[in-house]
């Protein structure tokens, strides 16, 4: 372990060196502000040097134009240092529970700043006001837009938009007022701010920025409304402060404020954030109708999701309206219709390069926060900084507790103290903020003092409470979520439960959200998904979770101790599982369970697990959840299977999930409290609005990974698989699916001793013990794979899918 | 509240408030809606009920119908179902949907909890004999998936059956070869929930105002 960090560290020191020279080798020391050019300026002679002039016109046979590429090469040093950096960290894993990245990756610039100070190098000037609005904090903005878990928002969202809007008004404005006075105070000798400035300045700083809070709220689960209440802060604290600030520079430029200027100041914020969700959905809705005809051209179509999120921040830009609302409210309205829309494949690549890219921005941000901090000239003033940073407190402290007082009558759950201590405490700034004090215009005279301040502010922030917020929320044990068990029985009852509330209401008359959800959902599915969904048919997420459940024992069943396909699976355990049924009165005849099996394997096809897990902003959505499966049935196959073997087939689904619980043990305990995402479990409970419905036939759904075709070797229809790597989505209708586990699928099984058999296995089509499960494709992403630790011997294929994907 | 008058007065109502926890607005709110979906009879019928509009694209309106007539909601140890309902009774089903209180201790959320649990049991438990069996859970499964065109019933019937082994699983832990899963009881059926928070979720915020003239 040490030899490896050595390693590590040496490699990171080692390319430290390699930029340092680059730029040393130049042979001048540039002395120019850091905002003036986004890299430093060209060698002179940077050109060939390699070989003496005199020569004459010989064929160079080394030559070196350094300047050619100088600009994208170092760029991608950088990022390439950043990136290592990050490896770095996880080197030692106890670091990162301690210490949120964020810290590391400010040390790490730190460390880089000192060293390029001492050389007397200038840092890249990354952060001038077009790179950083124009290309890093979109990709950020997007990616939180995308992963957003909508339901448990739009539950929230009257709490979210009254933090966020009218939290971040209170922060600047009382911030503001209170360091106008302090101002006035000649023993600091900050006189000559006026209160635009401060005003101006109080905006910077009153943007929040929860990273590190939500990993650490992540880690400990807290619950769900604290979490997305952060969340969806965070988010659209962005766009107020945003508007907040074009507002205040505006106003800080004019010698005089009229009573006018600020009446047009609250209309223009409206207009602002109005018009920023308006072309958000305008955009939003074009890409999904535009995704709804690419299903030939399958290799571009994440370029759409890009292009047209893009598209609507640059316009929203354009407009000088808020393009982080567009560019959100894009995300949101694409997110639902397009992954219906496109293929599986696209849709992993889709989220992969959003987290990508957002990791990615993020880091750099981060790190050049760090190098920055050294390399700069500040300004430093004991009082003001140290009042900023008590007011900062003070007034999100004070702010919190007014608003939340204001605001629990009208929720369901109201938060108590220790929610309120969390969301207070919880507001870190970072990287909006930094980016706001460089672009600061020049006019501002005390800009550097701005700068040091909002520096100190964030450091200040992101280590003292980004590191002591872990120990602090679980020591002050803040509610934590219940953890909903994706069980059948669950999604069937909140169903249930969401419309008898529905139906009560429209008997009683009273209105609530679910009425409005009600209304939206017929909307939606009447118009909305005929015009921008290819195949609207509508799926019950009842059927598509237990779809899911299915599938992921098949893919279990299958992929389990690859060798282990036996073809004669103990009658004992089939004939536990038809006993077990839960018919008291009669038994399954066989003409029932090959109905059964007909139905299941005609519904079940295009699953894709539409659920996101959170894990904070620089981890990507967990595999397990995206990972797709390809089924093709084979007509052969179905004819193979008899009868009598059909009792696998749906049994399996049944038996298998529960019946391996050792006796007395509740289901919970077999649950280590391994991380789950919000998202997770509440996209799946109710992903698609309670009554539409959508079912996908003639879709096969396809994988991605080809590495669990050994299993699958053996059985003889196989040798169709490798063949599905073709792009066929529009395969015929037939009942066809081939099947395909994900590489990544390693978790350890046990072994099952008598394994329900994949009934690809042709060979075997005849034998009456032969019990054939007819394995329902399925393909249940490792970490859903049951931990081995409930597997009893009895039932092996009874396994309780686990709910712990293993995240890194 | 001028509409008071033509209602029954304020002893009624205290009545009615300690009983079931509203407040007079809301029991007034209530009793309008009443009166408006009953055609300013005395008691409710069921065909007053499908009258209503809005209920008429909700997959298990005839669950909920029918438990305003059945007698287990009615708090007490009653059975069976009845013909017609009164204001009465109606607030009293209705109670069930209450959010819970700041100011409750353990207990009741315990309570109410329980209470509210037990109003989804009889939902499913139709032939009341405390048991919830694979066809009553069928049942219920079906007409919730009544809307998905294209799903047939079998498919409700395996998901049904996929569930009940689910709850067998959970509460009786590992069977017998031999045993059969009788049926879910109420005792099962709160640890099957255990982690639901239906206390918070099956809640209707009863408004004080009266909007009955906003609704059909």
């Amino acid at each position: 372990m040490n030899l490896v960090f050595i390693r590590q560290a040496g490699t990171l020191l080692f390319i430290c060196m390699i930029l340092i020279l680059l730029h040393g080798s130049r042979g001048e020391i540039p002395s120019k502000p850091i905002a003036a050019t986004i890299l430093p300026s060209v060698k002179p002679d940077g050109g060939v040097q390699a070989y003496p002039e005199d020569q004459k016109n010989n064929l160079p046979m080394f030559t070196m134009n350094y300047p050619r590429i100088q600009i994208p090469f170092e760029i991608t040093l950088w990022v390439l240092l950043a990136s290592f950096a990050k490896i770095g960290f996880h080197v030692y894993h106890k670091i990162t529970i301690w210490v949120p990245e964020s810290c590391l990756l400010i040390s790490i610039g730190l460390i880089v700043g000192a060293i390029m100070h001492s050389v007397h190098e200038e840092p890249p000037a990354v952060l001038t006001s077009n790179v950083f609005f124009l290309y890093m904090l979109p990709l950020i903005v997007l990616e939180s837009g995308y992963f957003m878990p909508t339901r448990p928002f739009f539950e929230n969202v009257g709490t979210v938009l009254w933090f966020a809007v009218v939290g971040t008004l209170w922060n600047s404005i009382g911030i503001g007022i209170s360091l106008f006075a302090i101002c006035q105070i000649p023993a600091f000798g900050v006189q000559d701010i006026n209160l635009q400035e401060n005003l101006l300045f109080s905006a910077i700083i009153s943007a929040v920025d929860p990273v590190a809070v939500l990993n650490v709220f992540e880690d400990v689960s807290v619950n769900e409304q604290l979490y997305i209440v952060v969340f969806g802060e965070c988010l659209f604290n962005d766009a107020v402060t945003v508007v907040l600030y074009n507002m205040f520079s505006f106003v800080a430029e004019m010698p005089v404020v009229e009573p006018v200027d600020v009446f047009i100041g609250v209309a223009r914020f409206f207009i602002v954030g109005l018009g920023g969700m308006a072309f958000g959905i305008l955009f939003g809705f074009v890409a999904a109708f535009t995704t709804r005809f690419t299903s030939k051209v399958r290799e571009i179509e994440p370029l759409f999701v890009f292009m047209y999120s893009y598209l609507a921040y640059l316009v929203a830009e354009l407009f000088a309206i808020s393009s982080i609302m567009a560019i959100i409210t894009c995300a949101l309205t694409m997110k639902y219709y397009v992954e219906e829309n496109v293929s599986q494949r696209s849709c992993t690549t889709i989220r992969h390069v959003i987290k990508m890219l957002a990791s990615i921005s993020e880091t750099l941000i981060f790190f050049f926060l760090g190098v920055v901090t050294i390399t700069t000239d500040h300004e430093w003033n004991w009082g003001y900084i140290l009042f900023t940073l008590l007011f900062a407190f003070v007034w999100r402290g004070l702010g919190i507790l007014v608003l939340t007082q204001i605001i629990n009558p009208f929720r369901t759950i109201p938060f108590n103290m220790k929610d309120q201590f969390g969301l207070a405490y919880g507001g870190l700034r970072g990287a909006v903020s930094f980016a706001l004090a460089f672009t600061l215009p020049d006019t501002i005279g005390r800009k550097q003092l701005f700068v040091t301040a909002t520096i100190a502010v964030i450091l200040f922030t992101v280590f003292l409470q980004g590191i002591s917020i872990r120990p602090l929320i679980e020591f002050i044990n803040v509610r934590r979520t219940n953890r909903n068990l994706e069980t059948i029985n669950v999604e069937i009852h909140g169903r249930l439960m969401e419309h008898t509330i529905a139906g009560i209401e429209d008997l009683c008359g009273q209105w609530s959200r679910f009425y409005w959800k009600d209304k939206f959902m017929k909307f939606n599915n009447r118009i909305l998904r005929k015009i921008l969904i290819r195949d609207s048919r509508a799926e019950s997420s009842i059927v598509a979770l237990y779809k899911k459940l299915e599938l992921q024992n098949a893919m279990e069943i299958l992929d389990t101790a690859s060798g282990d396909i036996s073809a004669a699976p103990s009658i004992v355990s089939l004939y536990e599982e038809k006993k077990s049924s839960s018919k008291p009165q009669k038994k399954f005849l066989a003409a029932d369970l090959k109905n059964m099996h007909d139905i299941l394997s005609k519904n079940m096809y295009k699953i894709r697990e539409r659920t996101v897990a959170y894990r904070g902003k620089h981890a990507l959505p967990n595999d397990n959840h995206t990972r797709e499966i390809l089924i093709r049935r084979h007509v052969s196959i179905r004819r193979s299977l008899r009868p009598g073997s059909f009792q696998s087939s749906s049994y399996v689904p049944r038996t298998h999930k529960y019946f391996s619980l050792p006796a007395g043990k509740s289901l919970e305990s077999t649950f280590p409290a391994a991380r789950r995402s919000y998202a997770d479990d509440h996209e799946t409970l109710s992903e698609v609005a309670y009554p539409s419905q959508r079912s996908r036939f003639g879709k096969p759904a396809r994988s991605s990974s080809s590495k669990a075709m050994i299993p699958l070797r053996r059985l003889g229809t196989l040798e169709e698989v490798p063949s599905t790597d073709v792009l066929n989505e529009d395969s015929s209708s037939t009942e066809q699916g081939v099947f395909r586990t994900n590489s990544s699928y390693s978790d350890s099984h046990v072994p099952r001793p008598r394994r329900l058999n994949s009934s690809f296995d042709n060979n075997n089509g005849s034998a009456d013990d032969l019990r054939n499960v007819h394995e329902e494709p399925s393909s249940p992403p490792p970490g859903w794979a049951a931990e081995p630790r409930d597997n009893t011997a009895r039932n092996p294929l009874l396994r309780r899918p686990q709910w712990t994907p293993k995240r890194k | 509240m001028g509409a008071l008058q033509s209602l029954p007065g304020r002893p009624e109502y205290s009545d009615l408030a300690e009983k079931t926890g509203f407040s007079f607005e809301q029991i007034g709110v209530l009793h309008k809606r009443f009166k408006q979906l009953s055609h300013n009879e005395e008691t409710l019928r069921r065909d007053h009920f499908n009258e209503i509009h809005d209920l008429a694209f909700n997959p298990i309106r005839a669950q909920i119908i029918e438990a305003f007539f059945d007698r287990r909601n009615f708090h007490q140890d009653g059975e069976g179902k009845v013909q017609e309902i009164g204001f009465e009774e109606f607030v009293v089903v209705m109670s069930h949907f209450r959010p819970p209180s700041d100011h409750m201790t353990e207990e009741q959320r315990e309570k109410t909890r329980r209470e509210k649990l037990r109003f989804l049991f009889n939902m499913h438990d139709t032939d009341n004999d405390g048991t919830i069996t694979l066809e009553e859970y069928r049942h219920v499964v079906e007409e919730l998936l009544s809307r998905s065109g294209t799903l047939e019933k079998e498919t409700a019937k395996c998901i049904a059956d996929a569930a009940m082994l689910e709850v067998a699983s959970i509460s009786v832990g590992h069977m017998e070869p031999d045993e059969f899963y009788e049926g879910i009881t109420f005792e099962h059926f709160l640890k099957l929930l255990d982690g639901f928070e239906i206390e918070s979720r099956m809640t209707i915020r009863f408004l004080n105002m009266d909007t009955t003239t906003l609704c059909k």
